[in-house]
């Protein structure tokens, strides 16, 4: 699992479409300025290397103004001319794109509810089927080439998600629905992170957006909604006592367990995640040591408080969550 | 020296000290990880057989009374662990209520934190080992601000969380009309 995943942030990654019309956008832009730009600095060379004319006064010292020549006349005109057409294509090409890019899924085949938290994502996939409605946290799978309609909401302040890759940024406004509508066009994990200020954990507001074929979309989901597997050996099952009958279960929920606190992430396949804490810490045995050992020198100020386990504690709670996969 | 050069040196020592007594509350986002438990055994209640004194005030208590960052996170908690189910927004219905100035097992910071961490009879819950010690304190910090005992300038004028019910639009799982807000670039 050592992956690296962060290189994956990129807007110019170009694997949704989304990001695809951004960058036609983009091209747009550099292109006219880029041309804009030359034209400026030839007029500048131009004006540099020019002499001044045989027995021309000076205009300044006489305070008499020649008669400007009509190829000059003509020449500004034209270009107040080019200069208004630029603007004006740029301003179409943003509008178009920006239309497109806000324009939702005709018929979204799949439903996904992002809710923001003070610092971490909670994830639902909408089904029609109660049974089927699947809860996780921080980790977005999504089927390659299928409109995936994103709803957006807050649970404390405004956080925006935003995946470069895939898409343009959207907020999470507390209090309101806004709606994202991606659709991915490459294969493989994305890196995506809140883009609005939220507090002090802002920095460590990631997700992973992990982009698959749709029969292995399937089969993760599937996945997904069995239950947390049975306790298989003494360790696993003195932290499975522990983190059902004490402070984690306090919060989280472990679906197939007594555990089903509704503050903080759904731990039911902690360990068949990327990363801890929201894009914090790779997910490795080493990390979740530290990171229940000592949520608060990791990530000082987020909601995991410090619990203070004992290291028999310790050694059996990070046994049980690294079988949650 | 002169009088007004001393007038001057007085008012610039006067502001040191002005200065000087300003301190930056802090925000203690991390607990001692061993040993800070609330005190079992001793526990500081108005009840004594025969009378008596109340134990001295807990040393940890000046870590959460009166401080803001504290009585925030307990305000949050007190929703999120369902305080509200029995004792209301403070008015109480199963449970009593807490923003008026009867306290049954005591109303300083250190009593609240026992009545939490050890339950009291008639249904009240233990919350020792369900919650952190930490928790238990910021809980106990945010019960004393409902009945106004901490000084108001630590209590904060509006809710931390999200407050009231969510708006009509927030229907679950219905078909949601996208939003007018325009899609950032």
């Amino acid at each position: 699992m050592s992956f690296d995943y962060q290189k994956y942030q990129s807007a110019f990654g170009n694997a949704g479409v989304g990001n695809h019309q951004f960058l036609i956008l983009f091209a747009i832009f550099l292109g006219i300025c880029a041309l804009m730009y030359l034209a400026v600095i030839a007029f500048l060379v131009g004006g540099l290397l020019r002499r001044r004319r045989a027995g021309e006064a000076n205009v300044v010292e006489t305070g008499r103004h020649h008669r400007s020549d009509p190829l000059m006349s003509t020449g500004l005109i034209a270009w107040g001319a080019v200069v208004g057409v630029g603007l004006v294509a740029l301003a179409i090409a943003s509008f178009f794109a920006d239309r497109l890019d806000a324009q939702a899924a005709a018929d979204p085949k799949l439903t996904i509810t992002v809710t923001g938290n003070q610092w971490w994502w909670d994830v639902q996939y909408d089904a029609s089927d109660p049974t089927k409605v699947l809860h996780t946290a921080n980790e977005i799978h999504v089927p390659l080439g299928v409109a995936t309609h994103i709803i957006l909401r807050s649970n404390d302040v405004i956080h925006s998600l935003w995946v470069p890759s895939l898409a343009g940024k959207e907020d999470l406004i507390p209090g309101r629905v806004t709606d994202l509508t991606i659709v991915p066009k490459k294969a493989g994990i994305f890196r995506g992170q809140c883009a609005e200020f939220c507090g002090t954990q802002h920095a460590h507001m990631a997700l992973v957006v992990n982009v698959d074929p749709y029969p292995e979309f399937i089969k993760w989901w599937q996945q997904q909604l069995r239950p947390a597997t049975a306790p298989a050996n003494p360790l696993v099952l003195a932290g499975y006592r522990y983190v059902t009958q004490r402070e984690c279960a306090s919060c989280h929920t472990i679906a197939g367990t007594p555990a089903g606190g509704s503050v903080g992430p759904d731990l039911t396949h902690f360990a068949s995640r990327r990363s801890i804490a929201a894009g914090t810490m790779p997910m490795n045995e080493g990390n979740l040591y530290g990171w229940i050992a000592d949520p608060q020198s990791i990530k000082p100020g987020t909601k995991m408080p410090t619990v203070g386990l004992e290291p028999n504690e310790l050694h059996a709670v990070v046994a049980y969550l690294e079988t949650l996969k | 020296m002169s009088s007004r050069f001393r007038a001057s040196f007085i008012l610039l020592g006067a502001a040191a000290l002005l200065a000087a007594g300003c301190s930056r509350e802090e925000r203690h986002s991390r607990s001692k990880p061993v040993g800070e438990t609330v005190a079992a055994g001793a526990s500081p209640d108005t009840i004594f057989p025969g009378g008596g004194t109340p134990p001295a005030l807990d040393a940890r208590a000046r870590l959460y009374d009166n401080n803001a960052p504290a009585i925030a996170a307990g305000q949050e908690l007190f929703s999120q662990m369902n305080c509200v189910g029995c004792h209301a927004h403070g008015g109480g219905s199963m449970g009593p209520a807490l923003m008026d100035n009867e306290w049954r097992y005591g109303g300083r910071i250190d009593q609240i934190a026992s009545t939490i961490a050890e339950g009291r009879p008639n249904g009240m819950p233990s919350w020792r080992g369900k919650l952190t010690d930490t928790q238990i304190w910021e809980l106990a910090a945010y019960v004393r601000s409902l009945s106004g005992l901490p000084s108001k300038d630590a209590v904060s004028s509006r809710a931390e969380g999200m407050s009231g019910a969510s708006p009509g639009t927030l229907t679950p799982h219905g078909k949601v009309q996208p939003s007018d807000t325009a899609q950032q670039q």
